[in-house]
């Protein structure tokens, strides 16, 4: 729907998960009203519901039937309150306020006037999912231009009431007003006893960004009191009529089987219900200390398989890469060969990056609930559509009869794709015949969840001797595709991912794979400053043409005071860089190594930031900071070990995340492009936050460090 | 069945019919319906389940019902008064100082008894006594931020 945003086709990313399907939406419309009550009704059709930027189809409605590719809708009240409907999920990123602001904005009424709806199946447009940084830049414009639709609805209902041109009609803090007479009607006033419903219009305006009043401010987070007062209830915390707590039986290993199992004694216990389905073994009683002991009370054998562990990782993600490579995996420019024959310098190296862990505070958890041969799952999952089919297709029910409500969620972070809670507990429900919760418990969040890939990263480089780019080779084995591109300037390159055996469950982790990516790239590129012996940054823009990367290294060195000279031992400054998800990113880090104890400190982070118009710099500015703290963690020490198909270090005592201590002073500088449609921000914000470290404790000490974590025990080299 | 324990949570009585060696924290969530209060690790690491026992910041994963009944329980459902929130909810209100929440009842518990002890925390101090307090968000400058606010507010309170 803009001309200048880029159709979104699904990377071709092996841990992110491909669109599915589209649904069928089975409110009627008659129901939408009876629902909600009378007042003025917009839905916004497109073809295709996962990438929404083309003009909607021009199609009308069936007389009774909503369409059944609709992607959001909005409703006006005879209150004048505004509903709009969408199948976000809100997990911290505050999406509930920038898509309320956006609404409010193009509608023209007060922010407080707007209630977002989220993720019910329901309720909620079909949705794929809340994943890729798609939120604000296909949403986003959706709202608006229902939001605009249903402005233009009620201006054009008061031009009908006043028998006036329509065209000289004002509207603004939920009324139309007649400048000509002073006369005006509120919102509310326009929908009584109406029920207007309209598709939207093929093309119409919206507000552009530098006429926002709402959008663009930094509103505080919808509903923040009830989250400071502890009474926002998240998946754990509901509580339905006569709910039991479900545990369910792991494997001891991964990819065991069942191979005997006794429950004679769990049996017996009052108030207990055991499943035995499959491989499945659980337990539901009236409180989870009863459930867990009929678990123990469970005898099971299982038969486990020869694994692999974390000590031959990156040995065997090269050894077991697949000889097979498709096109899409790979692309060729010029010859490697004759750039690195023309080099003055030539550079190879190896980078690593290991399996990390979401840990999300709150852990995955559903309350399943089962009537009349429906079921309703509550969940915390970025994926509630894809939760619907997946619990409509083990339990073959219609997906009609499946509803899956997402309460705003204690964090995801790429983490909540899948619906394994739901279906454990939607299993225990409906041999319990009654509601049954599950929340799984840090060991196992930690263990049967999914991790962020583990990478090996091999880069051949030339330079001439002014520094300009030759020739650039670079491989990724398993960890993905997301910015394996080069933004830089280079004659002679090839690029190519490598698929191969993964050992653990892998998916979908901020940033996908580009922050392995990047780490590779930019920290290849400072081995190459210093090769040139020129300065990082001037390095880069010697090989750099992209004016919108160009201007966020040149605000994160400023406002860094980038170069910078040391002033004490250990001291080291680096920086880094790219371009992802229609987002720029750069980032400062200074740090500091105490040679004795080899300890690393980062001081200070300066990360700029540009995403297009800025819908919430307050939100933006959270994502930002918060994205380069979570950085921090994989940066230095989070590593998940695993050993016999076990993972070795499951809590939070053995799997070290950034803590108060770990936080250095962090600036974000935002640079706000109003002339471009917004990208989302979610996840570019962390991917420079680990090469720039790299760099500056090589800067430090002259230690290069080409694997993620870099110094989960401290620095060996620099202990003297 | 087990005696009833009786416990003193947010200044009203409670009667608890359940294992005396239950975690307090599963007392308050399951059999009390006191859902602020949150799981998030089991094993004292993380500090989302933090309440006050005695006024002093303790984690309710690591405590027994039995071990808890002694002293009065304060948890994030006991800080609001007559509809005005604590100076330490209003402050991170203020400063926006969480994203998705889900550690918040926590850190501010965990604030709140550092207050109680320590009017005037330097940032030092704050980082220092949050450390046990797991954000994974990384709200971490916010929320030092906002203790730093309700430390000014209270003492201009005399709260």
């Amino acid at each position: 729907m803009n001309g200048s945003s880029v159709k979104f086709v699904p990377e071709p990313e092996r841990y992110e998960f491909t669109a599915g399907p589209m649904h069928h939406f089975e409110i009627a419309r008659r129901d939408f009203f009876k629902f909600l009550g009378a007042g003025i009704a917009v839905f916004v059709v497109a073809k295709d519901s996962f990438a929404k930027q083309e003009t909607a189809p021009t199609k009308g409605f069936h007389p009774e039937e909503l369409p059944q590719d609709i992607s959001s809708w909005l409703h006006v009240g005879e209150d004048g309150k505004v509903t709009a409907f969408t199948g976000k999920v809100e997990i911290g990123q505050n999406i509930r306020t920038s898509l309320a602001q956006t609404v409010a904005d193009e509608l023209r009424v007060p922010f407080e006037a707007v209630t977002m709806v989220t993720a019910d199946t329901a309720l909620t447009p079909f949705d794929f999912g809340t994943v890729g940084s798609r939120s604000m830049p296909t949403m986003s414009p959706q709202l608006r231009r229902v939001a605009s639709s249903a402005r233009d609805l009620l201006v054009g209902a008061a031009a009908k009431e006043w028998n006036v041109a329509a065209e000289g009609l004002t509207a603004a803090n939920g009324k139309v007003t007649d400048p000509a007479s002073g006369r005006s009607l509120s919102y509310g006033e326009l929908a009584r006893g109406k029920t207007l419903a309209q598709n939207l219009p093929a093309e119409d305006p919206v507000t552009p960004p530098d006429q926002w009043t709402i959008a663009g401010k930094p509103i505080p987070k919808k509903d923040a009191r009830s989250f400071v007062t502890g009474q926002h209830r998240y998946t754990p915390d509901i509580r339905r009529p006569g709910m039991l707590y479900g545990k369910v039986r792991r494997p001891p290993s991964f990819g065991a089987t069942l191979t005997s199992y006794d429950a004679k004694a769990a049996q017996a216990m009052s108030g207990v219900t055991v499943v035995r389905d499959g491989d499945f073994v659980g337990a539901a009683a009236s409180n989870e200390r009863d459930a867990s002991k009929a678990l123990e009370a469970i005898h099971t054998e299982w038969k486990e398989i020869p694994q692999s562990s974390s000590k031959e990782l990156f040995s065997d993600l090269k050894k077991n890469a697949s000889a097979k490579s498709d096109e899409r995996s790979r692309k060729t420019k010029g010859s490697v060969e004759e750039g690195l024959a023309a080099a003055a310098h030539r550079l190879d190296a190896t980078y690593t990056v290991a399996f990390i862990a979401h840990a999300p505070l709150e852990p995955r958890a559903a309350v399943a609930e089962w009537s009349d041969g429906k079921l309703t799952v509550w969940t915390g999952s970025q994926r509630p559509f894809a939760v619907r089919d997946e619990l409509a297709d083990v339990f073959h029910v219609a997906e009609s009869n499946v509803r899956v409500i997402v309460p705003d969620t204690g964090s995801a972070y790429g983490g909540k794709h899948t619906g394994d809670a739901a279906l454990e507990a939607a299993r225990l429900a409906r041999a319990a015949g009654r509601p049954v919760q599950v929340v799984w418990t840090r060991e196992e969040e930690f263990t049967w969840a999914y991790f962020r890939p583990a990478g090996v990263m091999e880069i051949k480089s030339g330079i001439a001797g002014d520094g300009t780019l030759t020739a650039w080779e670079f491989h990724n084995y398993n960890s993905g595709m997301s910015a394996i591109d080069m933004p830089y300037t280079v004659p002679n390159q090839h690029i190519q991912f490598h698929a191969t055996q993964c050992p653990l469950r892998s998916g979908s982790y901020r940033g996908l794979a580009a922050t392995a990516n990047f780490f590779a790239r930019e920290s290849h590129m400072d081995e190459l400053a210093h090769a040139a012996q020129m300065d990082s940054l001037e390095f880069r823009f010697k090989n750099l043409s992209d004016p919108r990367l160009r201007a966020v290294f040149e605000a994160a060195a400023k406002s860094f005071g980038w170069p910078r000279k040391k002033t004490q031992d250990g001291q080291g400054f680096g920086i880094a860089g790219g371009s992802e998800k229609g987002g720029y990113v750069a980032t400062c880090v200074e740090v500091e190594v105490d040679r004795t104890s080899g300890a690393v400190r980062v001081v200070k982070m300066t990360t700029a930031f540009e995403c297009g118009a800025i819908v919430n710099p307050d939100g933006l500015r959270h994502q930002v900071i918060g994205a380069n703290i979570q950085g921090l963690g994989g940066a230095l020490f989070e590593a998940i070990e695993f050993e016999n198909g076990r993972i070795t270090n499951p809590r939070f005592s053995r799997y070290r995340v950034p803590r108060f201590r770990d936080v250095p002073e962090i600036e974000a500088v935002l640079l706000n492009r109003k002339d471009l449609p917004s990208a989302g921000a979610g996840e570019t914000p962390i991917m420079a936050v680990a090469p720039a470290i790299g760099n500056a404790i090589f800067q430090a000490t002259g230690t290069r460090l080409r694997a993620l974590p870099m110094v989960p025990n401290g620095l060996p080299s620099a202990k003297a | 069945m087990a005696k009833p324990i009786e416990l003193e949570i947010n200044s009203k009585r409670y009667q608890v019919q359940c294992d005396p060696e239950t975690p307090l924290l599963s007392a308050l969530r399951d059999e009390l319906g006191l859902t602020g209060t949150k799981y998030g690790c089991g094993e004292g690491q993380c500090g989302a389940c933090t309440v006050l026992i005695g006024g002093a910041p303790r984690r309710s994963c690591q405590i027994s019902v039995s071990a808890a009944a002694a002293k009065p329980i304060t948890t994030i459902e006991g800080l609001e008064k007559d509809g005005h929130l604590h100076p330490v909810q209003q402050a991170f209100l203020d400063a926006g100082a969480f994203q998705c929440a889900y550690c918040t009842s926590g850190m501010i518990l965990s604030s709140v008894g550092l207050l109680s002890t320590n009017p005037n925390p330097t940032s030092a101090e704050i980082v220092q006594s949050l450390q046990g307090n797991i954000c994974r968000c990384g709200t971490q400058p916010r929320i030092v931020d906002a203790v730093q606010q309700a430390a000014k507010s209270m003492q201009g309170h005399g709260r």
